[in-house]
């Protein structure tokens, strides 16, 4: 009894600092969460799915203070055509925002959305339930218990902009937990672009519901500021012939915990997830991908690169799991590290569990420096030195930034990329 | 245009001496070519001169229109008129060809301070140069080297020779893993890149290379020295009677 005492703790603490939003269509899946949170306790150091990211600062009662960061560079997909909503540290900015009105798509905020007949009702929680087992992931669980606000979108045909989730930081103490929900009816599309650090520290859950030949597009770019942390997750279920594509760049930040958690339940459906993160000195960016095959010819694609420097730690965790009867599965998985220095580490842990006899599942790990060689070739062509290790760097990020199936985007990612390089040169 | 005296190197992680004075005066506008059995140099010279780490030089000069180029760094030598065409080149993915050498070329006219080159400017030119070399423009786009045969490898060598219009350039066993074809179109390269201000070092196994590059002076190496200089003939004694009757000759 003393050992559950010990571990419920620091989750009765953070209980006790939030308040639930109350009623609604959502209170019934808030309580199951709560109940679920009580049981399993918030992660600890001695967990084995935290064994290289210390989730202290993510689960200690506030915010850990963040600095706000003061930048001249545009800010990320300005040139876009898209729908904008903003959030500051986690509250809804309706000035900010455009109106929510696209065709071919719903859009609501948590906060407001009353109706007790809710289409969100099937989604809110239900994914993130689903994405407890084999692994605990009490962060998610907490978010579904106290999310203060988020958007509920329901795309229905195929909008002609994106959506762009702006998070601004404006307080050196915020602490901000959002939670959408996404379904795409049958056949539907859309892209979904997400950007800026969002608060001192951030609690993120995205739940996506692709169903039958629909198709998701998702672009993260996790903000700038040095000391902010964040700990997100993304839960999908993918039906027949759908497709969910995700990629995150993150430039900085003290804490960075990403879990992409993918259920491919139809026949025929692929998805793609990609990373690519720079971190110098006091940074740690970790990757934790859980792909499950539960269905018969679907391809899944999972490449992520980190650029690290001056004491930077790099964490990926990427399990494909290919269960009985997923014939046919086609699973890639690489993760790769640049140290730039002997003083940063790359932590990998790739997994493949398989059941099923007629598959092709590759993965790859790899921690390496620039090719001096390579190096060498540049520099007697007159390249520079800081400015040919910045053209292989980028080289290296590529095979991750080729992932985004937009060109403008994709050269985007690539300047400012070269640029945080350029700010970063040693 | 090069002018070495006494040049002596060692490897930098061992106590092994490669170049134990080597002696050697390139005019401007001059083909010189090195020949020598394996292991008597030749790479090291190369490599030496164009500032690959992994050897320390103990002795010498190298200087290159009167500046001591063993000072400097890689990416100074190539902006100071150096080039190294080399045995291996390096395959690089993810650059693209023309990002590279558009990086290069406006690299070493910063360097120099001189104006950059502008987009429409460099394509022209390299499409212009690439078309005489007969590199076709796909071959433009991928990344660098990355699934050449070794007879493109050498000739986007020869394609970053003319488009970085050095003044002294260094060919280190440019006929490597090439057939007579080959070796033919890229001789042909070379020698439209002749002229007064320039000045070529070939390095080389073999005669063949020099009946399409024909040199003004042929220098024979052994053991980390020049043993015999000569002209173009004795390049032909060497692919007639082998390195045994010279060097048996000079020692």
């Amino acid at each position: 009894m003393a050992q559950t005492a010990v571990k419920t703790d620091p989750t009765e603490a953070m209980i006790a600092s939030l308040s639930m939003p109350a009623g609604g269509w959502s209170a019934a899946a808030r309580a199951d969460a709560l109940a679920r949170l009580r049981a399993m306790g918030l992660p600890q150091r001695r967990d084995e799915y935290w064994k290289y990211t210390r989730p202290d600062t993510l689960v200690q009662v506030s915010a850990p203070r963040a600095a706000v960061l003061v930048s001249d560079e545009r800010p990320m997909f300005d040139d876009v055509d898209r729908l904008k909503i903003v959030f500051v540290d986690g509250v809804f900015d309706p000035a900010a925002s455009d109106d929510l009105a696209l065709e071919g798509i719903t859009i609501e905020r948590l906060a407001a959305a009353d109706s007790d007949l809710h289409w969100a009702r099937s989604l809110y929680g239900v994914l993130e339930t689903r994405g407890q087992t084999p692994v605990a992931r009490p962060l998610a669980t907490l978010n579904t218990a106290f999310a203060t606000d988020g958007v509920l979108i329901h795309v229905t045909g195929k909008p002609s902009k994106p959506v762009n989730l702006i998070y601004r930081h404006d307080s050196e103490t915020s602490d901000a937990i959002l939670h959408h929900c996404i379904k795409l009816d049958p056949g539907a599309e859309m892209t979904l672009l997400e950007s800026g650090p969002a608060a001192a520290r951030f609690n993120k859950v995205m739940e996506v519901e692709v169903a039958d030949g629909a198709s998701f597009h998702h672009i993260r770019a996790q903000g700038r500021d040095h000391e902010r942390r964040a700990g997100t997750h993304i839960f999908t279920r993918l039906g027949s012939a759908s497709a969910f594509r995700s990629f995150t760049m993150t430039v900085n930040g003290q804490l960075t915990r990403n879990d992409c958690i993918i259920e491919l339940s139809g026949d025929d459906s692929i998805a793609h997830v990609a990373g690519v993160c720079v971190g110098d000195g006091d940074f740690h960016h970790d990757d934790t991908v859980f792909i499950t095959h539960d269905a018969v010819n679907c391809q899944s694609r999972q490449v992520f690169k980190k650029v690290l420097r001056n004491g930077a730690t790099g964490v990926f965790q990427g399990k494909i799991l290919v269960k009985a009867g997923a014939q046919k599965t086609d699973g890639y998985q690489i993760s790769q590290s640049l140290l730039l220095d002997g003083d940063s580490q790359f932590l990998a842990k790739p997994e493949l569990e398989i059941y099923a006899d007629d598959v092709i599942c590759s993965h790859g790990s790899t921690s390496g420096a620039i090719d001096e060689d390579a190096l060498f070739y540049l520099r007697s062509r007159g390249v520079p030195s800081g400015e040919a290790t910045n053209l292989l760097t980028l080289a290296f990020l590529a095979e991750a930034v080729d992932e985004i199936a937009h060109a403008d985007l994709r050269e985007d990612m690539t300047a400012r990329l070269g640029a945080w390089l350029e700010r970063h040169r040693s | 245009m090069l002018s070495i005296k006494n040049l002596q190197v060692k490897l930098d992680d061992e106590d092994k001496q490669i170049l134990k004075g080597v002696d050697l005066e390139i005019e401007a506008g001059t083909v010189h070519a090195i020949m020598g059995p394996n292991g008597s140099g030749k790479s090291t010279l190369s490599y030496v001169l164009s500032g690959k780490d992994g050897y320390e030089v103990t002795g010498g000069t190298a200087l290159l229109e009167g500046v001591d180029v063993l000072d400097m760094e890689p990416e100074e030598r190539a902006a100071a008129g150096l080039f190294l065409a080399f045995q291996y080149p390096v395959e690089i993915p993810g650059v693209g060809n023309m990002t590279f050498l558009r990086t290069a070329v406006n690299a070493q006219r910063k360097a120099r301070g001189e104006e950059e080159m502008s987009a429409a400017e460099f394509l022209k030119e390299v499409r212009a140069k690439a078309k005489e070399l007969k590199i076709d423009a796909e071959m433009l786009k991928r990344p660098v080297n990355v699934g050449f045969s070794g007879g493109e490898k050498k000739r986007n060598e020869i394609l970053q020779m003319a488009m970085l219009a050095p003044k002294m350039c260094i060919l280190d066993e440019t006929d490597s893993g090439l057939d007579v074809d080959a070796m033919k179109l890229v001789a042909d390269g070379v020698n439209a890149l002749r002229s007064q201000g320039r000045s070529f070092l070939v390095i080389t196994h073999y005669q063949r290379l020099l009946d399409h590059i024909v040199p003004d002076m042929v220098h024979i190496m052994a053991n980390g020295r020049i043993v015999k200089s000569g002209g173009p003939e004795l390049a032909l004694e060497v692919e007639n009677n082998g390195y045994a009757d010279i060097l048996a000759e000079v020692v």
